[in-house]
């Protein structure tokens, strides 16, 4: 049978480093092809020479059997192969037709575009794939999950035989990553090829069924989805045996950490209340635009509440700025490290201080030696892989700028820890990493209060799970009397 | 990409230790050959009354870009100095001048009060377009286009179009004296930059100015009153404006209503050169330094050279937005 993409050899190195040693992969039209790695496994580096971004500095590329050289991503596009990249670039001011006929609008008379034309040709695109957007909506007043779709359908309208989605869930919810998978059966069904990278091994099982691996820049293996099991995929990720995916360490104590009664924020949230205990891991689970960055925006004082009592160990508090907040002992790991929680322009050393910057300065001028001191104790105890911490935090991987945030945060004791997604965009190894300093720290008698989209680490690691809905609390329950269903169900 | 990778933490110097050295010392190299290049071309450049003259006309913008720079690295930009300078200028002349008419009753006043109002009138200018920018939001652009025009409008205003000419002798030393040969204001240059080196680089508030331009929610989310330090730094680029358009006047004797036009650019000109990033979070004060003597130095250069100062504009020019494409070349090219 005749392979849409065959891909071998593939190098390439950045002034002198490889990210890519030796790619190799295939695809077969009509499958659902998962591309899987940790982070700097040279996943990106790999499509990035696909699209025709790169150039590679040796090894073939085939499609449908023919040698082919991409110089720029429009060649890419020529060949038939497109890329849905994990971060959109959509042109929030122009319509849903618009951005997917961008660049090459049916002409009309005099030079101008034929809108009617654009808008019919992008709806029937939009109706056949069955995705609920109209073609003349504002691309700004879409969700997350529509600008993806939208993606999908300009790839499709390209008509792109294969197709790269890089991490498509990571900014969407469950019910509409559910879409997206039978958007993604449809084309699969037409004789696509579809290539899906991930960190979520669940979803790969769910919608591929074929997988390749790679790590440190090399292809690993490579076969049927259907031949390997789960852990069999984390330790060829990883490359060596991984103990149990979630460990738990932490038993909930008696005494309340941090309760609210009533948190009420205009069109936001409505009436949340809940406490978590001192060592518990307090789980939220809910879609995204569900309100629950919301609860912890109100409860950080990056948002103020219209109503609604905040009781730190069993005091009533006012928050009203962020570093009230934080003089509470309250910490907050936000949900996008780079859009809100690193200052990517700057070092690791500076951005572990960044929180602490007052403890560090107490006579306005900076303790220097304090500052490396706690920068050289927050590396050691996160294992922050960085060779000097005066580099910038940019170039760390996922899973280290994780950390970077976390160290920020630690470095400050705090007593609750508020973690919104805290494994997004991690790989396999760091996020256990990540999993065991969530639990040594409710262990030691840390209240922790945790959002998560996937379902996995919500069971795996919480005590009890709230799950919102439409900005209310759905229910509360322990991790022992609910499932993945149930949660899924009471979210939608 | 992994980052212990072998290749960056082997040999005495990593290739990211080559590049920060680059960032850090590249403009510097730059001016030193700058530097050599005009001294074997001229015989008079290396003397030390021209190099005098060049510290001198560097002075004012260095003061001004050292101000400027505070609030591009907070991603802002003040286009209003230049006419901060003309109204800071002529308000403190109007009380240090010995002429009946041009003065307020009772001028000329001691030279500190001069000083201390010429101050002032720079930070209230600051403070309102600090204000503007971080209560209101309006883009800082906008703001202080705005107080360009209200500054230049209020020095009009403020000495009826006419210039306040006779400055006592004590108010005009800030501009003509100097110490051990060493002209004054070339003396306040150097403190103004040590104290902004030191603010910038060792201070809670130098960290502050840093996080908030590499990334306002995350500096928020740290607790940082983001509000407060974007307010600060107008005030700063307004104060050092003022002391600026203190310095001109004492230099030229007199307050002139259109002094200062222009001195935004060559202010931000410096800043740039200098490789502060406009987006901000990225520079330091030492390449600001560096690069208003690149712009003195040039100019002095081809002024000795006997090139017409209409050439020299288009050098600067060029050398503005090579120096930005050099840098640009270096982060992200190759």
């Amino acid at each position: 049978m005749e392979l849409l993409l065959e891909v071998e050899g593939l190098k390439k190195s950045f002034g002198g480093v490889a990210a890519l040693r030796d790619g190799r992969f295939q695809l077969r039209a009509g499958t659902v092809h998962a591309l899987c790695g940790g982070n700097g496994a040279g996943k990106s580096t790999f499509l990035k020479i696909l699209m025709g971004i790169q150039r590679r500095d040796a090894g073939s590329i085939r499609r449908r059997g023919k040698d082919v050289e991409f110089a720029s991503p429009a060649d890419a596009l020529a060949s038939g192969i497109a890329i849905i990249e994990q971060e959109l670039s959509p042109v929030p001011h122009m319509t849903v037709a618009e951005n997917i006929y961008l660049g090459r609008e049916p002409k009309a008379r005099f030079g101008g575009i034929d809108f009617r034309a654009m808008n019919r040709a992008a709806q029937k695109l939009l109706d056949d794939l069955e995705f609920d957007i109209r073609a003349t909506q504002y691309m700004m007043n879409l969700s997350v999950a529509q600008m993806q779709l939208v993606e999908i359908a300009k790839a499709l309208s390209h008509d792109a035989e294969v197709i790269f989605m890089d991490e498509p869930t990571s900014a969407i919810g469950e019910r509409e990553a559910q879409h997206l998978f039978a958007a993604i059966g449809r084309l699969q069904r037409q004789g696509r090829g579809i290539v899906y990278v991930s960190h979520r091994l669940s979803e790969i099982f769910q919608v591929a069924d074929s997988y390749t691996v790679f790590r440190d820049g090399s292809y690993v293996g490579s076969g049927a989805l259907a031949e390997i099991d789960r852990p069999g995929l984390i330790r060829m990720i990883v490359g060596r045996e991984l103990s149990e995916e979630y460990v738990k360490t932490n038993t909930p104590t008696e005494e309340t950490g941090l309760e609210i009664i009533g948190l009420t924020c205009p069109n936001k949230i409505e009436d949340i209340s809940f406490s978590a205990r001192k060592g518990e891991i307090f789980g939220i689970y809910g879609l995204m635009g569900a309100g629950r960055t919301e609860i912890f925006n109100c409860l950080f004082g990056l948002d103020r509440p219209s109503a609604g009592t905040i009781a730190i160990d069993g005091k009533t508090v006012a928050i009203a700025k962020p570093a009230d907040a934080m003089a509470l002992g309250l910490a907050l790991v936000t949900e996008d490290r780079k859009l809100t929680g690193l200052n990517l322009s700057d070092s690791v050393r500076a951005n572990i201080c960044m929180a602490s910057l007052p403890e560090m300065s107490p006579a306005f001028a900076m303790d220097r030696p304090r500052e490396a001191e706690a920068s050289r104790r927050m590396r050691e105890r996160f294992q922050i892989k960085a060779a000097r911490d005066t580099m910038p935090v940019s170039s760390l991987s996922g899973g280290n700028q994780q950390k970077v945030v976390l160290g920020k945060w630690f470095l400050r004791n705090p007593k609750v820890l508020l973690l919104d997604e805290p494994t997004r965009g991690v790989d396999v190894g760091a996020k256990r990493e990540i999993y065991r300093i969530i639990c040594d720290f409710a262990a030691s008698g840390g209240t922790v209060v945790m959002i998560s989209s996937e379902i996995d680490e919500v069971l795996g690691i919480s005590d009890r799970i709230m799950v919102m809905r439409a900005g209310r609390s759905a229910g509360i329950f322990r991790r022992e009397e609910t499932d993945a269903q149930s949660l899924v169900h009471l979210s939608t | 990409m992994s980052v212990g990778d072998k290749k960056t933490t082997q040999g005495w110097l990593g290739s990211e230790q080559r590049r920060l050295l680059i960032q850090e010392y590249g403009i510097f190299l730059a001016f030193l050959i700058l530097v050599a290049v005009l001294s074997v071309s001229n015989e008079f450049f290396l003397t030390a009354g021209n190099i005098s003259n060049v510290l001198l006309q560097t002075s004012i913008n260095g003061v001004l870009a050292i101000g400027m720079t505070f609030v591009i690295l907070t991603r802002g930009i003040d286009l209003s100095v230049g006419s901060v300078v003309a109204l800071a200028g002529i308000v403190s002349a109007s009380f240090m001048t010995s002429s009946a008419t041009a003065g307020v009753a009772g001028a000329p006043y001691p030279v500190a009060l001069g000083l201390g109002i010429g101050l002032l009138v720079g930070i209230a200018c600051g403070a309102i377009s600090g204000l503007i920018v971080s209560r209101f939001s309006v883009p800082a652009f906008v703001t202080t286009l705005g107080m360009l025009s209200a500054a230049r409008g209020m020095t009009l205003i403020y000495g009826g179009g006419r210039p306040v000419p006779a400055l006592t002798p004590a108010f005009r030393w800030i501009g003509t004296g100097d110490v051990f040969g060493i002209p004054a204001p070339v003396i306040i240059l150097a403190v103004v930059f040590a104290v902004s080196w030191w603010i910038l680089n060792r201070t809670r508030f130098g960290r502050y100015i840093y996080a908030v331009g590499g990334n306002p929610h995350a500096a928020r989310t740290s607790g940082i009153d983001i509000t407060r330090i974007q307010f600060l730094v107008y005030v700063i680029s307004g104060g050092l404006a003022g002391f600026a358009g203190m310095l001109l006047s004492a230099r030229t004797g007199s307050a002139l209503p259109q002094a200062g036009i222009a001195y935004e650019l060559d202010a931000i000109a410096a800043v740039v050169i200098g490789g502060t990033s406009l987006s901000g979070g990225v520079g330091r004060v030492t390449g600001t330094l560096i690069g208003a003597l690149i712009i003195g130095v040039m100019n002095n250069g081809l002024d000795l050279m006997g090139i017409q100062s209409y050439y020299q504009q288009v050098l600067k020019g060029a050398l503005i937005v090579g120096a930005v494409m050099l840098d640009q070349k270096r982060n992200y090219g190759a």
